[in-house]
């Protein structure tokens, strides 16, 4: 490390001192990136910046014009018509356990598969790999006849199949998720030094103890970063919903854009509030755990 | 890496598995099991079936014993009396090639220009960085705003230079709307393509670059010949994302006009056979069993690079 050190202290300044020479170029620089980060903001920054006008005032003086008054109002009303409480509760019920059980499940499998050595280690983890990239379309139509048919008790389903409730969207997520989730983690558990196990299996340890107390509390980085993720796609998806939920008021918010749409349609002011509270979920993962997200996101292309 | 632990390992696996209780041996019997069953059955049993299913014809009433095995007719159906395959398929291509050739350089040349010393680049960063944590379907909201004919701020700029123009009707217009649609969704791709790309730069040794620097490289050679070459894994990774976020697009077409009018994709035909009077099991399996091909090349090619090289 320190060698490393030593070695860059020359040719950085050498590089600097060459910098000193282009300042031009570095000004075009911030100017090109500042006017790229203002087009990038723009179409949010003015989807907030309608849905604050009152809907008489751009009626009357356009959309692109001073407002001459600020409100919440919209917002008020896009949750009230918009019934969005129930379709936060929605998300909520799936979201939740399912952000949970992928990450159980996940961290279960990716344990056995990267501590000990089975037959089928590869294969299930390319298997896993695989199926996390197929687009949803390719198995939603046996999947839709499957959710027809196959049977589900009463607490968790109230028609008896898996067809339109939370317990079908839920169990879909999962499966999908488990795919990355997997992949993930089981690459983090690899690079944990093999004796932690070995160790705790001598002493005596029984193998689910190992997995809960040793290696999990070492898998709290990943993890994090990972139920971050993991939320912001459930959170995000349309698809499944759509098409496995046929109840409009059971969908969950993201898919619910649909019916706001449909309820609100002459009325942008309206439309932007909506769309704006849809996305503050997402927004304040953006603003707060930015560093978990991404992490995220680069744990899974990163690797090695 | 799994097999080299296991090749590795030989005789102290053995050793190993003899400290196991047999409750033990259950508990990683559960452990691999329960996830694997879920993940097979809800994923790769409906892929099966997908292919299965596409070589029959089922209206999807009745039970499983009204499905009627008719060989390639669907497919045949699909290729020649299907009006929507051709643009569809041609509109998922446009997709590809303009987030391959388009989106995906620019969001790695952002990330090269802000991988570079300069101040403010977290906030620069972030900015870009925003529409990733946005859902599709959000996005084309949010661009239905900027796009409406009337109200939208395209059209309203763009009468303030030349107030004779008519008014563009950016996504209806079904010559434009895909186009419209793509600079929504680059919007969202760049973003997350600069994101990952980063990450990629940010692993790069810096002694290397440094070292291209003195042996008198440009900075335009340092990337080309020095950077890009270490950044192949990525590289592989970053075009898989591309080609599966293209074949996925789906939610943003839908928000705007259920994918109709110039905008119809794969992944919309398919919904659109799912299910109600036009429910049609066996030719909708059809056009997934296209999807799926489609999609086989870039999974082969990351499964390739993930497990087959282990540095």
């Amino acid at each position: 490390m320190t060698a490393v050190a030593e070695e860059r202290v020359v040719p950085r300044e050498a590089v600097v001192a060459k910098k000193r020479g282009i300042r031009p170029g570095r000004v075009a620089l911030h100017a090109f990136l500042i006017f790229i980060s203002l087009l990038w903001l723009f179409p949010l920054l003015w989807t907030v910046y309608t849905s604050l006008r009152p809907y008489g005032d751009t009626a009357k003086n356009g959309y692109v014009s001073i407002a001459s008054s600020l409100s919440l109002d919209n917002y008020f009303n896009a949750w009230d018509q918009g019934n969005i409480p129930q379709f936060f509760f929605n998300t909520i019920v799936i979201l939740v356990p399912a952000v949970i059980i992928v990450l159980l499940l996940a961290s279960a499998i990716a344990f056995a598969v990267s501590r000990f050595s089975f037959k089928f280690n590869l294969f299930l983890l390319m298997l896993f790999t695989a199926g996390n990239l197929l687009p949803a379309q390719v198995i939603i139509t046996p999947l839709y006849r499957m959710y027809l048919v196959l049977p589900l008790p009463a607490p968790l389903s109230t028609n008896g199949v898996w067809y339109d409730q939370y317990f079908g969207i839920m169990a879909i997520h999962i499966a999908f998720q488990l795919g990355f989730c997997t992949f993930v983690l089981s690459n983090y558990m690899k690079t944990l030094p093999k004796e932690l196990t070995e160790a705790a299996l001598v002493d005596g340890a029984s193998v689910f103890r190992t997995y809960w107390q040793v290696i999990l509390p070492l898998c709290k980085p990943p993890l994090a970063a990972l139920a971050t993720l993991e939320f912001t796609f459930i959170y995000n998806d349309f698809f499944w919903a759509l098409v496995l939920m046929f109840t409009g008021n059971k969908r969950p918010i993201t898919s619910a854009l649909n019916n706001l749409q449909g309820q609100f349609f002459s009325d942008n002011n309206l439309l932007a509030a909506g769309a704006i509270i849809i996305a503050a979920p997402t927004l304040i993962v953006y603003f707060i755990l930015q560093r978990q997200f991404i992490r995220g996101l680069t744990l899974g292309s990163t690797k090695g | 890496m799994a097999v080299s632990t296991n090749a590795a390992g030989a005789p102290r696996r053995r050793r190993r598995f003899s400290i196991l209780t047999r409750q033990d041996k259950l508990v990683l019997g559960l452990a691999v099991g329960i996830p694997a069953f879920i993940h097979i059955f809800l994923v790769w049993v409906p892929t099966i079936s997908s292919i299965f299913l596409s070589f029959t014809s089922w209206n999807g009433i009745g039970g499983l014993e009204r499905i009627k095995f008719v060989g390639i007719d669907n497919y045949v159906n699909m290729f020649t009396r299907y009006p929507p395959f051709w643009p569809a398929l041609q509109h998922n291509l446009v997709w590809l090639l303009t987030f391959l050739f388009i989106a995906t350089p620019i969001g790695i040349f952002f990330a090269v220009l802000l991988d570079k010393n300069i101040r403010g680049t977290r906030i620069y960063q972030s900015a870009i960085y925003l529409p990733v944590v946005l859902s599709l379907a959000i996005v084309g909201f949010i661009w239905q705003l900027q796009y409406a004919p009337e109200e939208g701020v395209l059209n309203n700029v763009i009468h303030n230079f030349f107030p004779n123009m008519g008014t563009i009707s950016w996504l209806g217009d079904k010559n434009i709307n895909l186009a419209a649609v793509l600079v929504a969704a680059s919007w969202r791709h760049i973003g997350y393509i600069m994101v990952l790309y980063l990450a990629g730069l940010k692993s790069v040794d810096p002694s290397l670059r440094e070292a291209a620097a003195i042996d008198g490289a440009s900075e335009r050679q340092t990337f080309f010949r020095v950077v890009l070459p270490v950044l192949k894994p990525i590289n592989v990774v970053i075009l898989v994302i591309t080609i599966i976020e293209s074949l996925r697009a789906f939610d943003i077409v839908y928000v705007i006009n259920k994918g109709q009018n110039g905008l119809e994709l794969l992944s919309v035909l398919i919904t659109q056979n799912i299910a109600g009077e036009s429910s049609r099991v066996g030719f909708g399996s059809a056009l997934a069993v296209i999807l799926l091909l489609i999609s086989v090349g870039p999974i082969i090619v990351f499964l390739t690079r993930t497990f087959e090289a282990p540095e």
